[in-house]
């Protein structure tokens, strides 16, 4: 019997390496998996590399874990958030790597290292600083830029809804960046607020089906606060 | 320019009123992205039975305006990360489907605020040179680039009376050559391949007035 669910966090942790491209899900604090980042933070893992959309707020959370030193790169569209205190110290002391990303290509290459796409063209960026070093080609006469898929050792997920299986919902805007993550990594760990029995979730209802999931763990904590 | 070279009595626009004035030209059935900042006020101003479906990056279509403080739906943020609403026929799908709604060229209209617009439709809105904050970009390149037509709501120029309407932009850019029209304070414009063309003018204001603000050759 194929059963995803984990009973703690430290299952639900176990065997992430140093120096792991880690993918938090969440856009500020919809949808960001708070549980299991502070499990990643009880875990130990170092050296790691972060993509997530915004670089953490105040000293909790991905914050704390970046305040710790276990952060060296950080690949995002928008560091900035109400309190970004940890990342702008750590970066302007030059201890903290930023790769910045436009959001729409930092979806996208989630997305395309999970549907095995190694690189793909788009205007975005194209003319502009953050196109520096890419490869640029001309299609029908309009310039694009050569984006390259991002795959994570370890995707770090917030659902609504899970069951045994893994299939997983989200709830309203909580979605956001989680589906793709967990199709872009080789290991996707799943905190949802709710089990279910399998069939529970209707099949034209299911957003992220099982085949991209690893680990569940129940962690029923309420409503995101704290942007 | 300083800021007393005129004197000419004018009424520039407020904040509401240019996004008012934006909103009259939005038409029903368009799908429309609306930045942070002013233009997420144009919002406002679209009459409700006016079917204008708004898409948020975070992955909302068809998002209605903040709901009263006892019906805030703590799981529905739009990408200023304030609580809004779903209007009926509304939809959630993820982020790589909302930004295929963007790159993609599925959105009729991006409204965006500016640093500068020049008249080759270069935009600059994401980063100033003297800034030493960790930079940030969010999904500005993104729907600048990508959107069916993109138009810039800010002020003309800067609080010391830099222009901001500009012949090159100075700042590094967020796309090239894609902003179609400009909404200020002080005046509707056009780009086009003559360059800025003055489409209306504050209440007072004289066509010299305005080029006075203005750091690009403007048409009438």
């Amino acid at each position: 019997m194929i059963n995803k669910i984990v009973q703690s966090m430290a299952d639900a942790m176990a065997g992430i390496q140093d120096g792991s491209v880690v993918l938090i899900g969440g856009f500020g604090a919809v949808g960001q998996p708070n549980a299991l980042v502070d499990g990643l933070i009880e875990q130990g893992a170092r050296d790691l590399t972060v993509a997530v959309n915004n670089a953490g707020v105040g000293r909790v959370g991905l914050a704390r874990l970046m305040d710790l030193g276990r952060v060296r790169r950080v690949i995002c569209s928008f560091p900035r958030s109400s309190d970004p205190v940890v990342f702008e110290s750590l970066y302007r002391a030059g201890k903290i790597e930023l790769e910045l990303v436009p959001q729409g290509t930092l979806a996208e290459r989630m997305h395309a290292a999970g549907a095995g796409i190694p690189a793909f063209f788009t205007k975005t960026a194209a003319g502009t600083l953050l196109a520096a070093g890419k490869e640029i080609r001309e299609f029908e006469g309009e310039t694009y830029v050569m984006e390259k898929a991002l795959h994570g050792d370890v995707a770090l997920v917030e659902a609504w809804q899970a069951d045994r299986w893994g299939n997983l919902t989200y709830k309203q805007s909580g979605r956001n960046f989680n589906p793709v993550m967990a199709m872009a990594s080789r290991l996707t760990i799943v905190q949802s607020q709710h089990m279910v029995e399998l069939g529970d979730i209707p099949p034209e209802n299911v957003h992220t089906p099982g085949i991209f999931v690893d680990r569940v763990l129940h962690v029923p904590y309420g409503d995101p606060s704290g942007f | 320019m300083s800021a007393t070279a005129s004197t000419t009595e004018f009424r520039a626009l407020t904040r509401p009123q240019m996004a008012a004035r934006l909103a009259r030209d939005i038409p029903e059935g368009w799908y429309v992205n609306l930045g942070i900042g002013i233009p997420t006020q144009v919002a406002d101003h679209v009459p409700l039975d006016r079917e204008v479906i708004f898409h948020s990056e975070n992955g909302v279509l068809g998002m209605g305006p903040a709901p009263a403080e006892d019906k805030i739906e703590p799981w529905l943020i739009n990408a200023g990360k304030q609580y809004v609403t779903l209007r009926k026929g509304g939809s959630y799908v993820h982020h790589a489907d909302s930004f295929a709604m963007i790159r993609g060229g599925h959105l009729d209209l991006c409204v965006l605020g500016g640093f500068q617009v020049a008249e080759n439709g270069d935009l600059a809105n994401w980063a100033t040179s003297e800034n030493d904050m960790a930079p940030a970009v969010g999904g500005a390149m993104d729907l600048a680039a990508g959107a069916k037509r993109l138009w810039v709501l800010m002020d003309h120029t800067t609080k010391d009376g830099t222009p901001k309407i500009v012949h090159r932009c100075s700042y590094p850019l967020t796309a090239v050559g894609t902003t179609r029209r400009v909404y200020t304070n002080l005046a509707t414009l056009d780009i086009t391949e003559r360059g800025f063309v003055v489409l209306d003018m504050a209440p007072g204001l004289t066509f010299e007035n305005l080029q006075a603000r203005t750091d690009a050759p403007l048409h009438r």
